[in-house]
């Protein structure tokens, strides 16, 4: 099945999500990763409040590559980074606040669970950062530029964002732990 | 016949070297990707081929990075013996990799390991990372082939008896299980043999370099099939492709060792080449 989805999503939006769907994305989605992830927690931890909000929201993990013109910023490049990096932070992320969706690439470990009932793993496909920039339309906002460009939080608007692949969905199904079992079992009996 | 070229024309020859290959793929690996699209059975696979085929034309077409990790700088450089430069080669290539950076743009990747205090112009101390050859002749030939960090970080190496020669494919099946998605697959898989510690990371390195379209028998047909068994796919989510090329490079080595590198490349294989001197003076 192929979905057009536009943010902030609601839970109903991605309920009826099967991983291996196609999905396209319409809207804010902020971009977020190492340093993003730990700052989010961190200030979670002290009780601070965000600068920006994640009710709803789509999480790209992307480290953009960014070029600043006379009207603003620009998107040159913008494809997504791996995903499972982002593994262990995610969880408390995901309990802390309603994020809905979470654009990646190659899947991450240890995550189903917390998805469970309430958000959705996309799949977009590595490196297709020329692509990924043309449908970015607007830099909305930066946040905690001291990150450096990548770690940046970037606010984008986007229209029809993908193809995207649901690869984890939120009865539990994990595509890429399902293919990485099936590889394990070859190689054991290649081996 | 003069081997002589300008410092200035050297420094905008490089740049526009690296411009040409951050914005387009040699010709054997986007078709190593179409006919992969088109063997490809696995709907999912298929949509993401069509994916990475699209972003290469809208790449190519407004000269912009196919993926925004534009890599950590790398120059394969053959220098002619009767080549004279009349400048500083290293210091001209580090000048034109700041040139290039700004101008691209490129993203600014490079690093000190400990602080990780970015230099902001994708130099630093040993980057770029330039490999000298001399061979005979009055040309130089230098390859540029910026490596993304996805696919490295999953590249291995293992130091094993030698007598486990027989090991070696279940290492880099091994090592192509562990990586799954993570180095955005389909990828070339660069297998260097025997040298030492270091020669057969180089070796594996150089081997992606090779064309992949090339016959292929014996050990790298063996590995090639034996990976896309897998069913990994591109980007991990399944499918028959998951290894585009398999290269082997072999060196001698010591009676006592037998040192096996794994370097994987995501599908963006970028390299392309420029030659200085003699007939020559373009990429």
């Amino acid at each position: 099945m192929e979905y057009n989805l536009k943010t902030p999503l609601k839970k109903e939006d991605i309920e009826k999500l099967n991983a291996g769907d196609i999905v396209y994305i319409s809207g804010e989605i902020l971009t977020a990763r190492d340093e993003a992830h730990a700052r989010i927690l961190e200030m979670g931890d002290n009780k601070e409040a965000l600068p920006f909000s994640l009710e709803g929201a789509v999480i790209y993990h992307c480290g953009p590559l960014m070029q600043q013109t006379e009207n603003g910023w620009k998107v040159v490049s913008a494809g997504p980074t791996t995903s499972g990096r982002m593994s262990k932070m995610t969880p408390p992320l995901l309990k802390a606040h309603n994020v809905r969706a979470i654009i990646g690439k190659g899947g991450m470990k240890g995550v189903a669970d917390a998805l469970k009932n309430g958000s959705v793993y996309l799949a977009y496909t590595g490196g297709c950062a020329a692509l990924a920039a043309e449908l970015i339309k607007e830099v909305k906002a930066v946040y905690w530029l001291d990150l450096g460009m990548p770690e940046a939080v970037w606010v984008l608007r986007v229209e029809k964002f993908g193809p995207l692949i649901v690869g984890i969905d939120v009865k539990g199904k994990d595509i890429f732990a399902e293919v990485r079992e099936k590889a394990q079992k070859q190689l054991e009996k290649q081996g | 016949m003069s081997t002589k070229i300008s410092r200035e024309s050297f420094i905008r020859s490089i740049a526009d070297l690296l411009r040409k290959t951050e914005t387009e793929l040699p010709d054997d690996v986007v078709n190593a990707i179409r006919k992969a699209e088109a063997a490809e059975e696995n709907q999912v696979a298929k949509f993401q081929l069509r994916a990475i085929l699209k972003n290469l034309e809208i790449a190519k077409k407004h000269r912009v990075p196919m993926c925004q990790d534009t890599g950590i700088m790398i120059f394969f450089a053959e220098i002619g013996s009767e080549f004279q430069p009349g400048f500083d080669l290293e210091a001209a290539i580090r000048e034109a990799v700041i040139l290039a950076t700004a101008e691209i743009p490129l993203r600014p990747n490079a690093v000190d390991p400990l602080t990780r205090k970015n230099s902001g112009n994708n130099t630093g101390v040993g980057i770029p990372d330039i490999h000298w050859k001399i061979v005979p002749g009055n040309q130089l030939k230098i390859t540029a082939a910026p490596k993304g960090a996805g696919s490295e970080n999953m590249s291995s190496l293992r130091m094993f008896n030698p007598t486990e020669t027989g090991s070696i494919k279940n290492f880099v099946l091994e090592t192509i299980v562990n990586a799954g998605g993570m180095p955005c697959p389909p990828l070339t898989i660069g297998i260097g043999i025997g040298g030492s510690f270091d020669a057969a990371a180089r070796l594996a390195k150089e081997s992606l370099l090779e064309p992949l379209d090339a016959p292929i028998e014996g050990l790298e047909r063996e590995i090639f099939e034996a990976v896309n068994a897998l069913g990994i796919g591109c980007m991990g989510l399944g499918g028959s492709t998951t290894a585009l090329a398999v290269r082997v490079k072999k060196a001698h080595c010591h009676t006592a060792s037998l040192p096996v590198a794994v370097n994987i490349q995501c599908w963006a294989n970028r390299h392309a080449s420029v030659v200085f001197g003699g007939m020559s003076n373009g990429i």
